[in-house]
């Protein structure tokens, strides 16, 4: 379990999160929504100490500051919202770099295997400058897929924590990003992603947080999160939401375009 | 999920970077040989054969001439070259060198103070220190403006690398002026030797020399390959190389001591050398590619080859006199690094 208490940072002299306490499970995707610049990736740098902040964060019970990084690394894996790397790797030594702390056997081909469930395994020998955004995005999926592979190791669950992963990919990779996380949930791991696109958060979670302001203004399931009414007030847009008659997907659906219409 | 039976993966560099890594012992072995037997003094490598009959004039000038200038160019050589591979890593810029962290600004102001101001050094320091002086200076200067960039840099136990890499230009502008000024009042005698250890020299090596600075490179090539996975992390940036499990902070601090002692004890025994730190590693990283694990010693390696070959550039183009070593490293480097860029930059298409 990851239990978030009383999370406030301050950037510069503003306050960007104002007392966040929450909560995600393993077994379950944890999907985090809001407007740009609420607070979503600052939560999520809280969450894995990237930035400071007050407060206590705890993954499985253990208070997160008080572990190694080697520790943090077993336990789990982190997706920024932009990564860069500095020197020509080639793509199969980008996501060997997330074995660098990995104490599980069977790393024979681990890469491989990560690198096909990103469908990027066409790619390994090539440089990871010399592709393109949505490959590079899968690409570092792919490194840190590797970190965690096993979603439980010794009945202790692991964790992803991913800052839009599915971005800057197409549909069909979207999907498969999607499956990805319902996939490693369902073994038994935890994720929380940051994601915009709610319809594909319907689709993949189980539990959401509402972020508006620096304020967590929603936290539990779709349909008790994700209401005309929540959304409006967080996007200051007009969204209807409901459900598709026969397999009963939830949908959010734009009531008009632009700011300043309707 | 998708499919798990999965070919050979390519992509992997590491038989090539095995490959180079042995080629360039062959080659450093074959350089050495070199190096020990070609000389002004005309004593040939068939003379190492003769054993016990070699004339005492041969064996002396092989053992107290040849064999310490060797051993401190290999020295030297793996030194600086490696301390810029560590320094590109730590940097995350291939472009950066030891002397843009100020450690060779420092080592030369340590030297230039050494060689105007030595004169009016006490004579109890001219005891002890002897012809050491200017080593010494030279490598004292090169450790304190590190441990003072390192301290301008570090806030809170988090070092920023980018405050230390301005800092380090602010300072080398600033040593600099210091030595233009000493420049201003140095005597004809001082000016000649400013110059000379300014375009760096492996003449003055001899076995109390290396004894002094060799240890301290030998702790400096031996610590940076295990800097080799740290180093392929920050790759990733700072945070990142945290979240797989680095201890980021212990890699910086290591990897700037290691460089400080590398290029400090280099520079106090051979002057200014340039362009090794920056050629060496970059010609690497387009052979065998930028992981570190290999990196650093095929660094160590080729930087040893490069400075024997353009000391016996140095010391055979205008026998029996010699050429600084630094002349011949720039006008060798130079065009090579310029033509890399434009290479890589698809201005020159070759
Ligand atoms: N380094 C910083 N210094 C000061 N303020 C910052 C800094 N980084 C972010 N902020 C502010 O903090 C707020 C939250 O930013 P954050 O990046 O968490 O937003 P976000 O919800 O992830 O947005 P997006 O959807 O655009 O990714 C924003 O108002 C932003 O301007
Ligand atoms: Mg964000």
């Amino acid at each position: 379990m990851l239990v978030a208490e009383d999370i406030r940072v301050v950037l510069g002299k503003a306050a960007v999160l104002h007392g966040i306490t929450a909560e995600a499970h393993a077994g379950e995707v944890t999907v985090i929504v809001g407007p740009n610049g609420s607070g979503k990736t600052t939560l999520l740098r809280a969450l894995t100490g990237d930035v400071g902040f007050r407060g206590r964060v705890r993954l499985n019970g253990r208070d997160c500051s008080e572990l190694q990084a080697w520790e943090l690394a077993a336990l789990r894996g982190v997706l920024p919202q932009a990564s860069a790397l500095a020197f020509p790797f080639t793509v199969a030594e980008v996501v060997r770099l997330g074995l660098t702390a990995a104490v599980h056997a069977d790393r024979g081909d681990l890469v491989a295997r990560a690198l096909a469930a990103v469908d990027m395994l066409g790619f390994a020998a090539r440089l990871y400058q010399e592709l393109s955004g949505g490959q590079q995005a899968r690409v570092q999926l792919a490194r840190v897929l590797v970190q965690v592979w096993e979603p439980v190791v010794d009945g202790v669950p692991r964790w992803l924590f991913l800052d839009e992963p599915v971005a800057s990919l197409d549909i069909a990779h979207q999907l498969d990003v999607i499956g990805l996380m319902r996939g490693f949930a369902e073994r038994g791991g935890g994720v929380v992603s940051v994601l915009h696109d709610l319809n594909l958060t319907a689709m993949v979670a189980d539990r959401v947080w509402l972020m508006d302001q620096g304020r967590l203004t929603g936290q539990g399931s779709v349909t008790q999160v994700l209401t005309d009414e929540a959304l409006e007030r967080a996007y200051g847009c007009r969204l209807r939401v409901g459900c598709l008659p026969p397999a009963g997907g939830w949908f959010a659906l734009p009531q008009a375009v632009g700011g300043q219409g309707t | 999920m998708v499919a798990l039976d999965c070919p050979r993966l390519e992509g992997g560099r590491d038989h090539q970077a095995r490959l180079t890594c042995c080629a360039l012992a062959v080659a450093l072995a074959v350089t050495m040989l070199m190096s020990l037997s070609h000389g002004a003094s005309g004593v040939s490598l068939w003379s190492l054969t003769l054993g016990d009959a070699m004339p005492a004039r041969d064996r002396l000038i092989l053992w107290e001439i040849r064999l310490p200038r060797m051993l401190t160019g290999i020295l030297v050589g793996a030194s600086l070259a490696m301390a810029g591979a560590v320094m590109q890593g730590l940097f995350r810029n291939p472009l950066a060198d030891p002397g843009l962290v100020g450690v060779g600004a420092g080592a030369g102001l340590g030297a230039v103070l050494a060689i105007v101001l030595g004169g009016m050094a006490p004579l109890w320091l001219g005891a002890a220190l002897g012809y050491h002086l200017v080593p010494v200076a030279a490598f004292l200067g090169g450790w304190l403006s590190t441990l003072l960039l390192y301290r301008v840099a570090t806030r809170s136990g988090r070092t920023s690398v980018a405050t230390m890499l301005l800092a380090g230009i602010a300072l080398g502008a600033l040593a600099g002026a210091v030595t233009g000024v000493l420049v201003y009042i140095a005597d004809d005698r001082q000016l000649r030797d400013l110059t000379f250890w300014g375009l760096g020299s492996l003449g003055g090596a001899s076995w109390p020399k290396l004894m002094a600075a060799g240890p301290v490179m030998i702790l400096a090539l031996v610590a940076a390959p295990f800097l080799a996975r740290g180093l392929n992390g920050l790759a990733l940036g700072e945070a990142a190389a945290h979240h797989i499990g680095l201890p980021v902070q212990r890699v910086k601090t290591v990897a700037i001591l290691t460089v400080a002692a590398a290029t400090g004890a280099a520079v106090a025994v051979a002057g200014g050398i340039g362009f090794i730190g920056i050629v060496v590693p970059h010609l690497l990283r387009l052979a065998t590619g930028p992981d570190h694990r290999f990196l650093l010693i095929n660094a160590g390696l080729a930087g040893a080859i490069l400075l024997l070959l353009a000391d016996l550039i140095a010391r055979s183009i205008i026998a029996p006199a010699e050429l600084p070593i630094g002349i011949v490293t720039a006008t060798l480097g130079a065009p090579v690094f310029l033509w890399i860029l434009l290479r890589r930059r698809g201005v020159v298409d070759l």
